[in-house]
């Protein structure tokens, strides 16, 4: 693991946590999208909504980090890192604008960084059983995708 | 009736997020190291390696019902259960199929992580 790679890790949590945070913020003030097979608008018009819009773009930088960081860590060590966003919130909510932090979610905040602690003390990536993801070519240089 | 609605939204966002989740890693560890890729081959290359990896974009199909069912459950339902619920039950579901389906060792010291996550985000939510 180089420092690199754990900034791309940051990038999942923050990319993720504050993304999801401007779409629930976004959709609240849609309020109920009707959904029904034949009037699919509701939905596709929610894309208009500029805390809609920005949430989306913040998914795509998340989801970009997020594919990059499965390339070369295990699913079960990229997850636990995509939850420590809510904590980051948390904390700037309590020591940035002073909120205050209910004991229980205090407690999340215990939980889920310890969570993300016994998963980064661990190897980023175990091996696959023999053969189960066989030795593809991708793994080598590939002379044909030389741009 | 709506809280009927929001569970089955959150069933639906688990199940498609954790075989989006797999199938995204499965293709991703078959593209290898996308840093490494990029350095020698170029961001061309990378973007092809890994648009041209057909589980890839069943991974993303997947993502995107995920993300759909989570629009429409957090206009139905209630917001402060909806996303904390799915994103639990995933980190749970996520290590079970990263044991069955990608054979990552999953440990006492994932398990661990993965249950502590999500009780964390589920009180977090509270």
């Amino acid at each position: 693991m180089t420092f690199r790679k754990y900034l791309v890790l940051a990038g999942v949590a923050v990319f993720a946590t504050v993304g999801d945070s401007l779409l629930a913020r976004g959709m609240k003030g849609l309020g109920n999208v009707n959904v029904s097979l034949h009037d699919l608008s509701g939905l596709l018009l929610a894309i208009l909504n500029p805390w809609v819009a920005f949430g989306i773009l913040l998914l795509l930088a998340f989801f970009s980090c997020y594919i990059v960081a499965l390339s070369w860590a295990d699913l079960t060590y990229v997850l636990p890192a995509t939850s420590l966003g809510y904590v980051l919130v948390a904390l700037v909510a309590h020591f940035g604008f002073h909120e205050v932090i209910s004991w229980t979610r205090w407690l999340g905040i215990g939980l889920i960084a310890a969570g993300v602690g016994f998963v980064a003390a661990g190897p980023s990536v175990t091996p696959s059983y023999p053969g189960e993801i066989p030795d593809v070519p991708s793994r080598t240089v590939f002379p044909e995708a030389k741009l | 009736m709506s809280d009927l609605y929001a569970w089955a939204a959150i069933g639906l966002v688990s199940l498609a997020s954790t075989t989006g989740d797999v199938l995204l890693s499965y293709s991703m560890k078959r593209v290898g190291d996308v840093g490494d890729l990029w350095q020698r081959c170029g961001v061309f290359a990378v973007a092809s390696r890994v648009l041209t990896t057909p589980t890839f974009a069943l991974g993303v199909i997947a993502m995107g019902v995920a993300f759909y069912s989570l629009l429409f459950g957090l206009s139905w339902g209630n917001l402060s259960l909806v996303a904390p619920a799915s994103a639990s039950l995933t980190f749970v579901l996520n290590a079970v199929a990263a044991r069955v389906f990608l054979h990552e060792h999953v440990g006492r010291r994932r398990w661990m992580a993965a249950l502590l996550v999500a009780a964390g985000v589920l009180l977090m939510a509270i």
